[in-house]
């Protein structure tokens, strides 16, 4: 099993939004190569014909009635806002469109 | 007034008696608990804070309750609820309105949550007195609790060593007498494991059995919510204040909740009696090395009381336990990392601003986060990232379904399966904090019961070495009547048992106010 | 519109076949959103007012499925002819933006509810089919707005109200070639959304989001070229213009040999061009995996039945049944049915027992240019319920002859406006047309009474006395007065009081 490269962990940080330093990107490199093998020995398993288990409780069609109910007032919303401009919140400007 | 001391060593059911009797009042039990934990509390770190105004409310109302079901007569009290007027602490992940919760992490610092979590609203509506929140290791990722972002807690029986984790506070503070009950979370192992090193009794529920509405969410498929207490039948009570379907959890189960405590027989005789041609298996594979001799002991020597009480002891195969720590170290990192991307500095909580959308993003998760967090979130995206999604993820889906149809099998021949719980007591604090692996080897026992969705209860099983050791019942699905039965069958069959009548060794030193608050670095023996 | 090639040769967008795809984002009409409670219906909310810990993201909070949203999906999976899949489940998008609270979406990769469906629809060169691909359900995300705060710094302002709206993605197989039919097909599914109750699928409003997978290849070759995704295009004419404009752009880039590249562009419809938004990042590594907050649906044939059992009639079978069984033309079809409150009216005019050409001309004449007047606010007065029967009436009295056709509109209009009856409305406006000799002959005494001289002119020999008078007498009717009834009465007063009636006009 192929330790982490240096760039694929900050490959991975990035994806993740993990601002990491140096120190902790040289730790975590080691640290998450050690882990990896001990996933290793699932590759010893066939579990060609295995179906996955996503989830272990058997239930299915939880479903609920379309019927509309009040929610947060707009300051309970805002409440733990770092950033609120009226009733909006704000984040630092996104330059083109949103994808 | 009835001697404080002397109230905090009650059981919970107990309580709940001399309350009905009028022997004490809630505020009287409350003041006492309250008291002792705010005391003590400088040298164990279990409390992250106390809710005086909220429980002092909550046990007025219910010694009037009390008063009045007094007066309309027997019939009356014995319709109140069982946790009336009882303190109970909840894990510091658990929500309630108007107060504060960080899941022990920075990154939710000045958080208030405007909801109750379900089984919140349970405990209201059971006129249980919230005392506060306990310690953890953050977002419920560890076994020591030496991950929370507020420091450490530590063990009522040794302060230089871990209570075990996640849910480290809940456990010590049930262990240290400053509460009757406690609610924990358990994701791998993280109520029956620090139950085991702290000595007391600690369930994990079938999975969908509790409500996981207003419960911060570490991994979806096997986070479950269950009670601590200092006795089986006490553990039956609190689970079943806040057990049961809500229709907020698309996963929480529609079975219906049996009346535990009332199916739990409080004479030792009658206990002991139902262990008589109860079929329990042994896994093999929950004994090999890395189980520390003197755990091996006090687990064999349990199953030899449990077999000379007429219990069958049945050698059992659980073939795929030896993939259950990957499987778990997969599957649970990519369903946090998922679960705590909204920790994002945009809507509420910590949040460092750079000045640009990704900036922050990227200074206030790098800061916002501990190492054990971090790790595990690099890990699930890893596992979940192109390319690597098959050969991690898929697969350990796949290992999954082995790991459950092992334990499938094994209940074909057996009622329920006996191991234990840690493979050892309680290390030291510091000891394990720069090797994560040796960290997650703590929860081999436990992590596979959470893949397979079982119910787990974990009972104190004897001392070695002063430290005490617990046994781990793991039962079929939705049968945790039977492992109350097996648990309290137990208890019955060592009531007398010598190791049953020691306290804590260092409750002493936690009421001599030089004693330091619990740290990593104190691992100087 | 196109531009005049410039070159002797065939023109660009000739040379090259445009290869199509549309993906079609539809704000379903529910009442609440997808995964919580909150109001779907957040038109007049003020910002950040319909949320809650679930939309909002707040820790701790669980996902829980609108029953209802399943089954419009399904249902339009039905009026489309798709599959629906007997077991589908949910998976985790996972990106991080600040309109995204929860950092994933919850939406359906794998399985979608509903697939291998095809919508037809005319166009100017005849019946066109488009496979669809699949239709399946994801949740809205917030809005994001750009502003300057008080210091001068260019920020975001973020508004949850929309964050967790149910949404159905409808994804067509790259089975159109012209802007024409990107336009048309886009039409026809607003009309089977419409028919089937989906959505209001208001594209100004952004209930019906679409977008355009544009490339073109050298005709009659078989490859596919670099891909370019078209967004923001608030209007079926502006999916066309933009469709046409994209075409161009890249036949263009072709022609000199310029590399197209794969990306995204917005519609300025203004500017009536395309610009670039962003390049598809190839960074968007989702890392989708089975949502485990939400266990699978099983759709069950009976649950199917019952959905199906309550499809309306579909906008292509209506049409057919106007041209066919109503002798409407295939226009006149297409623009009642495209409009439901129109359809309603039609019906309604045809069981009040009219005439389908009389009911179509007042449906498509009259009755749109007032709902387009109104535009889109929901009048009670335009209601088809209501409206029906009342022009029934109207049309009936003016088949009696009692009111004029301009009467009749002055009627339509006053009813359209703020309602009432049309008897009451009638009499309101003193419209009714005046046939009874004896309200006449009592008009014309009054004018005769009162226009003295004009009567001793026409007794005196002045035949244009007489024209005078008759034009006094309808005045005074208001017009009402059945003109040929009128003259013989004037004339029978008028010879009454001694004067000759000699050939007056006749």
């Amino acid at each position: 099993m192929p330790g982490l490269s240096r760039d694929e962990v900050a490959h991975v940080a990035l994806l993740a939004r993990l601002g990491l330093d140096e120190a902790e990107l040289n730790r975590l490199q080691g640290q998450l190569d050690h882990i990896l093998e001990q996933y290793a020995i699932l590759a010893e398993l066939d579990t060609e014909a295995i179906a996955p288990t996503a989830q272990t409780i058997e239930l299915e069609n939880i479903l609920r009635d379309d019927v509309a109910a009040p929610g947060l007032s707009v300051d309970e919303a805002l409440a733990g806002a770092p950033e609120r401009l009226g009733d909006h919140l704000v984040v630092p400007a996104i330059l083109d469109e949103p994808a | 007034m009835a001697d404080a001391l002397a109230l905090t060593r009650l059981r919970a059911h107990e309580m709940a008696d001399g309350l009905h009797r009028g022997d004490f009042s809630a505020a009287e039990l409350l003041a006492a608990h309250l008291e002792l934990a705010e005391r003590q509390d400088r040298g164990l770190h279990a409390w992250l804070s106390f809710d005086e105004q909220g429980a002092t409310e909550a046990a007025t109302t219910a010694d009037a309750r009390l008063a009045a079901a007094r007066r309309e007569g027997a019939a009356a009290l014995a319709a109140l609820p069982r946790l009336l007027g009882l303190p109970v602490a909840v894990k510091d992940l658990i929500l309630q309105r108007g107060r504060p919760a960080t899941a022990g992490s920075r990154i939710l610092e000045g958080f208030v949550s405007p909801y109750d979590a379900h089984i919140t609203e349970r405990l209201r509506a059971a006129g249980a007195a919230v005392m506060g929140r306990t310690n953890m290791d953050e977002f419920a990722m560890g076994s020591s609790t030496e991950w929370s972002a507020w420091g450490p807690t530590a063990n009522p029986w040794d302060l230089a060593r871990v209570p075990g984790g996640s849910s480290g506070g809940s456990a010590a503070a049930v262990a240290a007498f400053h509460v009757p009950l406690a609610l924990g979370t358990d994701t791998g192992g993280s109520i029956r494991q620090p139950a085991a090193l702290t000595g007391t009794v600690g369930l994990k529920p079938t999975y969908g059995r509790v409500s996981r509405y207003g419960i911060v969410a570490f991994a979806s498929s096997l986070d479950q919510i269950g009670p601590f207490a200092r006795d089986v039948r006490d553990a039956a009570a609190l689970l079943a204040a806040i057990a049961g379907r809500d229709a907020r959890d698309s996963t929480s189960a529609p079975q219906e909740v049996p009346d535990w405590p009332a199916d739990l027989p409080s004479d030792d005789d009658a206990a002991a009696a139902v262990l008589r041609g109860l079929r329990l298996g042994l896994p093999r594979q929950y004994f090999v090395e890395g189980l520390e001799p003197g755990v091996e002991a006090r687990v064999r020597e349990a199953v030899r009381d449990l077999e000379s009480a007429g219990a069958e002891i049945v050698e059992v195969d659980l073939p795929h336990t030896r993939y259950g720590l990957a499987t778990y170290y997969i599957i649970g990192p990519a369903e946090a990392s998922a679960n705590l991307a909204r920790y994002d500095g945009v809507r509420y909580g910590r949040s460092v601003r750079q000045g640009d959308v990704l900036g922050d993003y990227l200074a206030t998760r790098g800061q916002g986060f501990g190492p054990e967090v971090k790790r595990r979130i690099m890990l699930g995206t890893y596992a979940l990232s192109a390319g690597y999604y098959d050969a991690y993820y898929l697969k350990a889906q796949k290992v999954r379904t082995l790991i459950k149809a092992d334990f499938d099998a094994a209940f074909a021949a057996v009622d329920a399966i006996v191991a234990p719980t840690s493979p050892t007591v309680a290390f030291p604090l510091g000891a394990k904090v720069d090797d994560p692996v040796a960290m997650y080897l703590n929860d081999a026992c436990t992590l596979p019961v959470n893949v397979a969705g079982l119910p787990g209860l974990s009972v104190p099983c004897g001392l070695s070495e002063g430290l005490p050791v617990g046994l781990q019942l793991i039962g079929r699905a939705w049968d945790e009547t039977l492992l109350f039965r097996l648990g309290r069958g137990y208890e019955a069959i060592t009531a007398t048992a010598p190791w049953r009548a020691i306290e804590p060794a260092a409750l002493a030193r936690l009421d001599d106010p030089t004693t330091p608050a619990p740290s990593l670095e104190a691992t100087a023996p | 519109m196109a531009t005049a090639p410039s070159s002797a040769s065939p023109p660009a967008a000739a040379r090259y076949e445009p290869v199509i795809g549309i993906e079609i984002h539809v704000e379903l009409k529910t009442a609440s959103k997808m995964f919580c409670s909150c109001a779907r219906d957040i038109r007049d909310a003020p910002p950040n007012a319909r949320t809650c810990p679930v939309c909002l993201a707040l820790p701790g909070s669980l996902p829980v499925i609108n029953r209802r949203a399943v089954e419009l999906v399904i249902a339009t999976g039905l009026a489309i002819g798709a599959r629906i899949a007997l077991v589908t489940r949910w998976e985790r998008k996972n990106y991080f933006y600040p309109d995204l609270p929860k950092g994933y979406q919850i939406s359906q990769y794998a399985l979608p509810l509903a697939a291998h469906g095809r919508l037809a629809f005319e166009t100017s060169r005849g019946e066109v089919t488009v496979r669809v691909a699949r239709a399946h359900l994801e949740e809205d995300t917030a809005r994001l707005q750009h502003a300057t705060d008080a210091t001068g710094r260019r920020v975001s302002l973020v508004d949850f109200d929309r964050a967790g709206l149910p949404l159905m993605e409808i994804v067509t197989e790259p089975d159109l070639h012209s802007a024409e039919e990107a336009r048309r097909y886009a039409e026809e599914l607003r009309a089977v959304l419409l028919a089937v109750g989906a959505s209001d699928a208001a594209m100004e409003r952004g209930e019906m989001r679409v977008e355009a997978n544009v490339s073109l290849r050298p005709a009659g070759t078989e490859g596919l070229g670099t891909r370019v995704e078209v967004k923001n295009m608030n209007s079926f004419r502006a999916v066309e213009r933009a469709v046409e404009h994209e075409i161009e752009r890249q036949a263009r880039a072709l022609d000199a040999g310029q590399p197209l590249v794969q990306e995204t562009r917005g519609w300025d419809d203004a500017r009536g061009a395309t610009y670039r938004m962003r390049l598809k990042e190839d960074s968007d590594d989702y890392r989708y995996f089975a949502e485990p907050d939400l266990p699978p649906l099983h759709t069950d044939p009976a649950w199917l039945e019952r959905i199906a059992a309550d499809l309306p009639e579909l906008p292509a079978a209506r049409r057919a049944r106007y041209v066919t069984s109503h002798g409407l033309s295939p226009y006149d079809a297409r623009v009642i049915v495209a409009e439901p409150a129109a359809s309603a009216l039609f019906e309604t005019l045809l069981a009040g027992g009219l005439e389908p050409r009389t009911a179509a001309t007042w449906t498509t004449g009259e009755y749109l240019r007032a709902r387009n007047a109104a535009g889109g606010e929901e009048r009670p007065g335009l209601d088809p319920g209501w409206l029906g029967p009342q022009l029934v009436e109207l049309i009936r009295l003016q088949a009696a002859g009692r009111l004029t056709a301009a009467s009749a509109k002055e009627v339509f209009a006053a009813l359209a406006e703020d309602g009432g009856t049309t008897t009451a409305v009638v009499e309101r406006l003193g419209l009714s047309r005046i046939a009874d000799e004896g309200a006449i002959a009592a008009l014309v005494e009054r004018v005769l009474a009162e226009q003295r001289q004009a009567l001793a002119d026409l007794q005196a020999g002045k035949q244009q006395a007489f024209g005078f008078l008759l034009g006094r007498v309808m005045q005074a009717s208001r017009g009402q007065a059945d003109p040929a009834l009128a003259r013989q009465a004037l004339a029978a007063a008028v010879a009454r009081t001694g004067g000759s009636e000699r050939g007056g006009e006749g």
